[in-house]
């Protein structure tokens, strides 16, 4: 008996709340803008890429596939030694393996690798996930300015 | 003379009767279903449930998960006793459309008058208790069959408080035929007052409140969903069932639903009738009022289905032979005291 009140007052709050509208999105008709910072997919900065393999050997799912191979350049100086650069050939990443955590992000140490909030990317192949390195160029183009450093914080920049 | 009054031949009649009595019992399970089950409880969990099959708030998402049922394969469990196994949907769903054939929809609109309709309304209503069993035992899963003992456990306990507020109806409605009863509450008279007929609901609350606490266990429905509690039993005495069969159960459940609903509107809410209106107006209004007393019944059900959670098992045997059935008791006594007094 003495818990009918709280029942009653149950009752009160789903009726309330049926009255009260939806908070849902109907996500394909009408979208909502995720986070700024959200992660949504991985994206690549092909010029900044060494081809060093940090990325794909700290991936726990190893989704991260990475082939390049060296090629000789002229020298800067007249009579110095021709320099060897490392070309990107291949840099793909399995999203159907992909866990976003992020390490990959937080290794590369040549910010080649970037979060983007974009998120819409499903296909109905799971093979159809492997991306190539031209569709993770492509969204770079989605990566947001990094934020404002704080009043005060060292810019890291030498002076 | 009734201007609906045609002759009709009665094996005609016969097969009118019972193409309706087919069709009611899925369109109500579709029609509460759909209202209900998708809309309502979504709403009432902030959200809008299906929008996008049949274009309009999502109607056709129902009829579209009934086809999808019937292309699904059938499957029978190897120890499965196959031949109980089949049947016992089948046997949920036949007490569902023999509980329909009492309902009045009208003065005329009947599939039978009996002169025992409610005692035969709810002595159908139990028959779902031996599917149950059957399709719990069948099944050869230890889950379906502590779900179907505790269906059985479960429905014979709250049968005593469903059977034990009608009778207080019907002693103030003098009579156990259904169509009495609506007449009796559209010309009765609420202590010699007579304005809006005598609708029990308001002579008769207590029984309402016992009536649509026991239909709810008897619908199986939350909080005495404890035979088909998904989080311990997977779905009980169902969890086997797949394709159309299992379509059969969920056409049981919601016409049972639509059928209890319909009950408790006719014995507590005057049924077809309003007051005043007789004769072919009846007739004619009788199935759509019924409709509508119907729904706000059904809105009462659902809505305590979605707010509260489930009891434990000994709890629901607690309520209904510790509280329900004393209560009962007590509310036909006080009833047949005023009735002998007045």
């Amino acid at each position: 008996m003495a818990k009918l009140p709280g029942l009653i007052g149950g009752l009160g709050i789903t009726f309330k709340t049926m009255l009260k509208g939806a908070v849902t999105v109907q996500y394909p008709h009408e979208k909502e803008a995720p986070p700024t910072r959200a992660r949504g997919v991985i994206a690549l900065s092909e010029e900044n890429c060494t081809s060093c393999m940090l990325c794909s050997r700290s991936c726990p799912d190893w989704c991260i596939y990475i082939e390049g191979h060296k090629e000789q350049r002229p020298p800067k100086r007249e009579g110095g030694r021709p320099r060897s650069v490392n070309i990107l050939d291949r840099f793909d990443i399995d999203y159907a393996l992909c866990m976003y955590c992020g390490i990959c992000v937080e290794v590369c140490p040549f910010d080649a690798l970037f979060w983007s909030p974009e998120f819409e990317y499903s296909e109905p192949n799971i093979a159809s996930l492997l991306h190539n390195k031209d569709r993770l160029g492509a969204w770079f183009a989605t990566v947001p300015a990094p934020e404002p450093l704080e009043v005060g914080a060292d810019s890291g920049k030498k002076k | 003379m009734n201007a609906l009054a045609v002759e009709i031949p009665w094996g005609v009649l016969l097969a009118i009767k019972a193409v309706v009595i087919l069709a009611v019992v899925p369109l109500g399970a579709l029609v509460l279903g759909y209202t209900f089950l998708l809309k309502m409880m979504s709403h009432m969990q902030s959200r809008l449930g299906p929008m996008d099959p049949g274009g309009f708030h999502g109607w056709f998402q129902l009829i579209g998960d009934g086809i999808k049922f019937l292309q699904k394969e059938d499957i029978v469990p190897d120890e499965a006793d196959r031949r109980v196994f089949a049947l016992a949907p089948t046997v949920v769903v036949i007490s569902t459309f023999l509980i329909f054939v009492v309902i009045p929809a009208g003065p005329r609109l009947q599939v039978a008058n009996l002169d025992v309709g409610v005692f035969y309304a709810l002595a159908v209503s139990s028959l779902s208790v031996i599917g149950v069993l059957m399709a719990g035992w069948a099944s050869a899963n230890k889950f379906a069959l502590i779900g179907a003992l505790r269906a059985a456990a479960q429905l014979i306990a709250y049968e005593l408080p469903l059977l034990l507020a009608v009778v207080g109806v019907v002693i103030q409605a003098g009579t156990m035929s259904l169509q009495g009863i609506v007449s009796a509450q559209q010309d009765g008279a609420i202590f010699g007052w007579s304005g809006i007929g005598n609708p029990f609901i308001l002579t008769q609350f207590v029984g309402f409140l016992l009536f649509l606490i026991a239909a709810q266990a008897e619908l199986t429905q939350t909080p005495f969903d404890m035979p088909v509690a998904e989080s311990e039993l997977v779905a009980g005495y169902m969890v086997e069932y797949t394709g159309f069969r299992f379509l059969f159960f969920f056409i049981g459940e919601f016409g049972t639903a639509t059928a209890f609903a319909a009950l408790a509107a006719t014995l507590f809410l005057g049924g077809w009738s309003i007051p005043g209106v007789h004769g072919t107006a009846a007739d004619l209004l009788g199935p759509l009022v019924l409709v509508v007393k119907l729904m706000a019944v059904a809105f009462l059900m659902f809505w305590v289905r979605f707010t509260y959670p489930r009891l434990r098992e000994d709890q629901l045997q607690a309520l209904a032979w510790k509280v329900l059935i004393p209560i009962a008791l007590v509310n036909v006594i006080i009833t047949a005291i005023i009735k002998v007094a007045i």
